[in-house]
């Protein structure tokens, strides 16, 4: 068989591309294990001591633990008031339904630094302090668009006649809602909390313009950078890359399970 | 990804009658209540502040409302290059990031179609990034172009870095952390146009004798646009208003400096709120008339 350059160009562009997306992760893992004494930038040696003791650098943990909080009660707030904009969206038709598209479609087509800008500025002619409250607020601000978008591809895909069934067994609208809508939706919500998740936990430009003083883990790393970032965030960012992995993978498998059953029904 | 779901999954049902917009209405309340007190009236107030002048007698930060439209010429006259920086970087990255994009969302979605598990693992592969945090991805980066990196001495070698100068810092290392951050976000609603490409297009194609390369830009390429179109936008708009990559302790320097970076600074440390709010609504309209010229132009209004 002839070699032919052109059949194995492509494979390798793609996989080339994709090394160069894990780059910079290789090296974050890489140097969470470096003995370094004060900046992490030169490789020193191998220790674990970084992974067995991360608290011992002030403020990391402090910080991861106000991120988790503000992920949290951010993710909470988003996740429910996008699902039920999600389901008004794909279920109903009313007038202005336009505007309301167009309305979630702008914070996404929104430079992180305007959006940031403006709620500090409202804050500011409010005078309302700003601190763990207003990261929460701007947080929520960027989640609800993203939660909308995940949840509606669910929304689209239920089958009408599911529900309808349930209300011609005289099922009450609530009833209907908690024990058949609710439960279809479920895959399409969880993937949104997450997305809503991830997307406070590393905002950081956001962040900056409402934080007020409060300390997130990416202000306590954009804090450092100024005179380099301890090993200890390498940790701390390598443990929830590993974590996030498993739940991608994990998601993964269970939707391709899924689909195996509901291949066997048909 | 985003704006392609946004407006063409799941249109309203026929079936559900108009009568029952109430519910509707109050299912869309919270949100609606949210995005106008959070999201409309903070450009607004932007709006009304990038107006306001210091009072006789001010402190930093102290301004009164007022209607001076000075400001805004005062932001164009002194930080022009900041905004020709933002858009040319913004514009550079989208480039590199489409052509590194492309193919890989190319085969991802057509060519290994055949290989499900080596799909889920490239498409892994692709929002792995999202799973670290943003600034120490840009953080290696800066190590990795540091003075003594085998990527600065590749470019010594290569005779393109003068032995006095730096990697980082430069227009160069901002728009590599640029098109870098923002390659996910571009290969994505790439990838989901391609993946429902029908196969036979491009059989059809072959058997009216076009050639690859013509079935390809004429067949592939137009049914992939809204992908396209969606992947640009997500990488253009964010990159011009980023100031991380740009500023002095990421890839940036002084030179390097993006419109982001002023409006962070007149903000946050100098408390020239005025002219930060005029800097962001003059960002924030620029980008808007781009958006809807390009969407125009590439015929994908439908998408928003």
């Amino acid at each position: 068989m002839r070699f032919s350059l052109g059949k194995w160009l492509l494979p390798v562009y793609a996989a080339l591309a994709l090394v160069f997306l894990l780059v910079p992760i290789v090296y974050t893992i890489i140097f969470s294990f470096n003995a370094s004494v004060k900046s992490n930038i030169l490789w020193v040696g191998f220790t674990l001591d970084n992974w067995t003791n991360v608290c011992a650098e002030r403020g990391v943990c402090a910080s991861v633990g106000t991120s988790v909080l503000i992920g949290l009660i951010a993710t909470v707030i988003a996740t429910a008031i996008g699902t039920l904009m999600a389901i008004a969206l794909v279920r109903y038709r009313f007038r202005g339904r336009a505007a309301v598209n167009l309305l979630l479609f702008l914070p996404m087509a929104t430079p992180e630094v305007v959006l940031g800008a403006g709620l500090a500025a409202q804050f500011l002619s409010v005078g309302f302090g700003k601190g763990i409250i207003t990261i929460i607020i701007a947080h929520v601000l960027f989640c609800i668009s993203f939660v909308v978008v995940t949840v509606k591809a669910r929304v689209a895909g239920l089958d009408p006649a599911l529900e309808e069934a349930g209300r011609d067994l005289y099922g009450s609208s609530f009833a209907v809602f908690w024990r058949i809508t609710f439960p279809l939706l479920l895959p399409g919500i969880a993937a949104a909390a997450l997305l809503s998740f991830s997307l406070s936990f590393d905002d950081f430009i956001i962040t900056r313009f409402n934080n007020g003083g409060v300390e997130t883990f990416p202000i306590f790393v954009y804090t450092a950078a100024a005179k380099g970032v301890p090993a200890e965030a390498n940790v701390v960012a390598s443990a929830v890359f590993v974590l996030a992995l498993v739940i991608v993978i994990i998601g993964q498998a269970s939707s391709a399970a899924r689909r195996k059953r509901l291949a066997r029904v048909g | 990804m985003a704006f392609a779901t946004l407006g063409t999954i799941g249109e309203a049902t026929d079936r559900v009658p108009l009568k029952r917009s109430r519910i509707a209405i109050l299912l869309l309340l919270p949100g609606l209540a949210y995005l106008a007190l959070f999201f409309l009236a903070p450009l607004v107030s932007l709006v009304f502040t990038s107006f306001e002048k210091p009072p006789d007698f001010a402190d930093i930060g102290q301004f009164v409302p007022a209607f001076n439209i000075q400001n805004y010429f005062d932001v164009i006259a002194q930080y022009w290059p900041h905004f020709l920086r933002a858009f040319g970087f913004a514009l550079a990255a989208t480039f590199f990031a489409l052509v590194i994009s492309y193919p890989l969302a190319y085969f991802i979605g057509v060519k290994a179609r055949r290989w499900p598990m080596l799909q889920a693992v490239m498409l892994t592969l692709v929002i792995a990034p999202f799973f670290v945090s943003f600034l120490l991805r840009t953080l290696a980066w800066k190590a990795l172009m540091s003075d003594d990196s085998a990527l600065a001495g590749l470019f010594r070698f290569l005779t393109v870095l003068p032995n006095d100068q730096h990697l980082t810092g430069t227009w160069f290392s901002v728009i590599f952390g640029l098109t870098y951050n923002f390659i996910p976000f571009m290969t994505l609603p790439i990838y989901a146009s391609l993946e429902r490409l029908d196969i036979r297009y491009l059989e059809a194609g072959a058997d009216l004798y076009a050639s690859p390369r013509s079935t390809f830009w004429r067949v592939t390429v137009p049914q992939s646009a809204p992908g396209i179109v969606s992947g640009t936008l997500l990488t253009f708009i964010p990159a011009s208003g980023d100031y991380i990559n740009a500023s002095s302790s990421f890839l940036g320097s002084v030179q390097t400096q993006m419109i982001g970076n002023s409006i962070e600074s007149n903000f946050l440390a100098t408390e020239q709120y005025p002219l930060a709010a005029a800097m962001s609504v003059l960002l924030m309209a620029v980008i808007l008339v781009i958006v809807i010229v390009y969407v125009r132009v590439s015929g994908t209004e439908d998408l928003l």
